[in-house]
Order: structure tokens, then sequence, then C-alpha cells
């Protein structure tokens, strides 16, 4: 690391906290923004010479409130900036401010801020630009990079989510505890469309997409650290670690799909798999299952499986049962008919899926599973017309040469094995 | 004498890191314990998982009860520290409820799963 690094280090893990705090002064996301972006350049300025202050957070509140009431008193009339003494003498009032805000000051403004910016009336595409922007504080560029649009489509979604923000009206108060676990399940939501943003528009080993799933990782922790005895923000948090822990086989060389059975077990990340399983037993104990949790608990028998032939796809099917009950959707039907095709054959697993056409006739798994079952059975024509429907749903080039390669397969030899919905 | 090195920082700054950065920390540290490692002067390395993944075992009035995260008292400082092979937290937990019942005083057992761990060789 450089001389400076540590301060980079220091303005992003305290963002959250600051950000927080400056939105509820100002309750404007565009003032809170540049007044953190003010007290970042006067820290970049201060700090090489006198140290880190003792809570970097605390201290660029204090800057930020400081630099952005200015703002306002001279938005509002030409008015004489306060004495630079003033705003710089920080040594008592910073640690007065530290002690002040405590643990569950923070708790409130972090978790008011991603309340903010997973609004409900955004769409999510919305919800997540803006997460990245004032939450994490990545620039538009890399924002846009990530949702492959241009800076400036980027930009106006951003300007637009805020606008849609602040005519909304935020509720700025501290919320209650009801508010506070509907909030906390909105935002778990939010963070989980961050990863899966990532996840899904990865198209090469190297994909920068992969930033994104790291982020939303750094978020899950955030959280469970506000909320450490929550069991579904410890399943989110297993389950986040869990799917990025394949990153790195599930891709090949040429930045072909490898389905799971297929990947070089050896290349997931060891670290990630041992924290996410320990996150799960902690979970376990509240005996207060939900959708994350059993999630998660799927993808650690798949993690746990030192080679795919000795994946428990039995436990696998009852725990997509248990999910079929939380929360009922075609999708995880889909996917329990991988481990239903497991244990009782391509047949049985066709009997699951045929019903989900009409709600998943969209929807490229289900087409591309539907094929690799029918394949199986051997009625070749049908899971052809499977294929091609699938090819023409493909929203990355990694998936469509995918199913091209099942149709080459198709035509030379009958029977390969299965697409199975690699994510899960 | 042996001593016990016992690292802590701010998991909010180390939690930020990211793997490049992480990996270079992690590789200069190994570097640093190369030289002791060859002197043989250097017993196990333990690196712990995050904060997120530790559970505390408090023992207070002759009760035990169970707590997600790491929170010992500020007052209580770490006296010394076990390595154990469990299979399951609840395991675990178990074992840390008999050391507890064998101490007679109050305190907590933090158990915190390894990231990693070097056993190392240390003449006794």
């Amino acid at each position: 690391m450089t001389d400076t690094a540590w301060i980079d280090l220091a303005l992003v893990s305290a963002r959250p906290q600051a950000m927080g705090a400056l939105l509820r002064y100002f309750r404007n996301l565009d003032l809170a923004e540049e007044a953190f972006q003010e007290a970042c350049l006067r820290a970049l300025k201060t700090w090489p010479k006198s140290g880190p202050p003792r809570d970097p957070a605390a201290w660029l509140i204090f800057v930020g409130r400081n630099s952005g009431i200015d703002k306002v008193r001279r938005q509002a009339r030409e008015t004489a900036l306060p004495p630079e003494e003033i705003l710089s003498d920080l040594e008592d009032r910073e640690s007065e401010l530290a002690d002040r805000l405590d643990g569950s000051h923070y708790r409130d403004d972090i978790l008011r801020l991603l309340f903010v910016c997973s609004n409900p009336t955004l769409p999510a595409t919305q919800q997540i630009a803006l997460a990245l922007r004032i939450v994490s504080g990545l620039s538009v560029r890399q924002i846009a990079r990530a949702f492959l649009v241009s800076e400036a489509a980027m930009e106006q979604r951003i300007t637009r989510a805020k606008a849609r923000v602040a005519a909304a009206g935020i509720p700025f108060e501290t919320p209650d505890a009801a508010d506070r676990a509907e909030r906390l399940a909105a935002v778990a939501t939010m963070i989980y469309l961050v990863f899966n943003e990532g996840y899904s528009a990865m198209n090469g080993p190297e994909g920068v997409s992969a930033d994104l799933c790291d982020e939303a990782i750094r978020l899950s922790r955030l959280l469970l650290r506000l909320f450490p005895a929550e069991p579904e923000i410890m399943g989110l948090a297993a389950l986040l670690l869990l799917q990025h822990s394949r990153a790195r086989a599930r891709f090949d060389a040429h930045g072909a799909i490898v389905l799971l059975e297929d990947q070089d077990r050896r290349l997931w990340n060891k670290g990630m798999i041992t924290e996410a399983l320990a996150m799960i037993d902690k979970a376990m104990r509240h005996r207060r299952p939900g959708p994350y949790q059993v999630q998660a608990a799927i993808a650690a028998l798949h993690a746990r499986a030192e080679r795919p032939e000795l994946t428990d796809w039995e436990e696998i099917d009852l725990l997509y049962q248990a999910l079929e009950r939380l929360q009922p959707s075609p999708v995880v039907t889909l996917n329990r008919a991988v481990a239903v095709s497991k244990r009782e054959g391509p047949e049985a697993a066709l009997a699951l899926v045929e019903p989900l056409g009409e709600r998943l006739s969209g929807y490229f798994y289900y087409h591309g599973l539907r094929g690799a079952l029918l394949k199986q059975t051997g009625r070749v024509g049908e899971a052809r017309i499977a294929f091609d429907r699938a090819i023409a749903l493909a929203t990355n080039a990694a998936e469509a040469a995918y199913i091209r390669m099942q149709l080459d397969h198709l035509a030379a030899e009958p029977g390969r094995p299965d697409l199975v919905a690699e994510k899960q | 004498m042996l001593y016990a090195v016992l690292c802590y920082n701010d998991e909010s700054v180390t939690s930020a890191w990211s793997k490049e950065e992480d990996d270079k920390v992690m590789r200069d540290l190994t570097a640093v314990q190369r030289k002791y490692v060859e002197a043989g002067k250097l017993g196990p390395v333990a690196r712990l998982l995050p904060t997120t993944a530790a559970t505390t075992l408090r023992h207070a009035t002759g009760e035990t009860i169970v707590i997600d995260g790491p929170f010992a008292e500020t007052k209580e400082q770490l006296l010394g520290f076990y390595l154990i092979d469990c299979g399951s937290l609840d395991e675990v937990l178990d074992f840390a409820r008999e050391l507890s019942s064998a101490n007679p005083s109050s305190g907590s057992y933090e158990i915190r799963p390894l990231a990693l761990f070097k056993p190392g060789e240390l003449p006794s």
C-alpha cells in the first residue's frame, strides 16, 4: 500500500456512517454528498500532516456538516464565510462528537441511508445505481461500466432516482422496531439485487462486475455488524459468499460457462466458504428459518461436496420444498426440478417443470433446463425447440454460446448431461 | 518464555480491503514470519474469521447465555485461548459451557472460527 492508501481506505469504510449522518442533517442527497466530498478533500489535505483522527467518521461528519451549512448559507444569501480556524478547530470537538455518536446512532443513520436507496417507488435498477453511488461511493463511470451503459445514461438514471426520492419525501425520524424489521428486509433485498447485477452481468473470469459482487458482500457484512443477531442477515451474507466463492470456476479460459457439476472445485474460494459455513451454523441456532438462510443452506450443500457425485440431492430437494413453502415461486420449483432429476430421473423432473411453462415462458433457464431434460429422455426434436427458445432469451453471449453447444451436441451425438440452473 | 502476540485492528478498515490489498498484506506478513520460522522461534499462527462469525457464551450468576457477536465487556481482558476442533457450533458451545462451569468467576468465552492455521514448530 502507498503512503496515502490508508486515507482512501478510511474514507471508504467511513462513508456509510458519514453519509448517513449528513443525510440526517441535510435531508437532501445532493447536499449530503457534496458535503461528504468536501470533507474528503479536507481529509486528504489534513490527515497526511496531522495523522488519522481518533474517529474518522466523526471527523468527516463534523467537517462535512460545517461545509454543508456554509453552502446552504451562501446559497440563501451571500454571507461571509466563517473564519477558517473555526472550521479546522477540531481537536476537542471531534472527541466530543465521537462520544455522542455511539453505535446505535450510527446504526440508524446507516440503515436510513440504505433504506432511502432501496425506496420501493424506485425501479430495481435505479435502487441499485443509487446505492452504489450514495452508499458505496462508486463513480458514475464505474457504475455505468458495471451496467454496460453509457456514462451519460447512468448519470441520468441516478439524477432521476434522486429526484424521485426527493419527491417521495423520506421519513427521517428514527425507525421504531417494526419499521426497522421492515426496512431491514427491503435493504437486504437491495443488497441482493446489487449482487445479482454483478453475478449475472459477469461474462468472463475477470468481469468488471465482480466489483459489484464484492461490494454487495461488503454491504451485507456491514449490515450484519449493525444487526449481529439477525439470522436472515447471516443467511444473506452466507449466500452471497457461497455464490461468489465459485466466481473463478464459473467460466473457462475462453469465457464459456462451466456448469456447477463440471466446475473445478479447487478453484472455489475456501476462505469465503469457511466464513459462510460459520455464519449458517450461527443462523441455524436461532431456529427462525427464512428464504436467505434456506438458499444459503442449499449452496452450502454444494460447497460441502468434494465431488459432484457426493452432492446430497435428497437434502437439497427437501430444502427447496421448504423454500417453496416460505417463498413460493415458479423459479424455486424449477430449481427443485434439478434436484428431482438427480434423485428420480428426468421424467419426474419434467412432470414438475411442464406446468410452469405458462409463467416461465420468458425465462432462459426454464427453456434451457426443459431442453436438457427432454434430451435426457431422448425426445430430441422437442429438446431442439426448447433450446432454440432458450437461445432467443439469453441475456449474454456466454449463455447463448452454452445453448449453442447443447444444440451442436444434439446434432452430433445423443445424450450429454443436463443444463443445471447453475446459480443455486 | 513464550509470548502470545495478539493482533487487533479496526474491522471496518480491514473488511474494506480489496482482495489484492488483503493478499498483499498477507504476503508481507508471511515474509516477516518466515525469518522467525527459520530461526525456530515461531509457533502456531492463526487468523480469525470476521467478528460477524463470532458467538459469545457469557457466564454470570450461575447461568450461561449465548449471544451473537464478540461482546466481551471492556473491563474484561483476554487471558488466554484454546484451539479446538469441533464439528459444529453447538459442540464448541458445549465445550465453552464446561469451561465456564469449571471456572468459578463470571466472564465470557468468545468463539471465533479460524480463517487460517499454521501449526508451526517450537522446540519444547
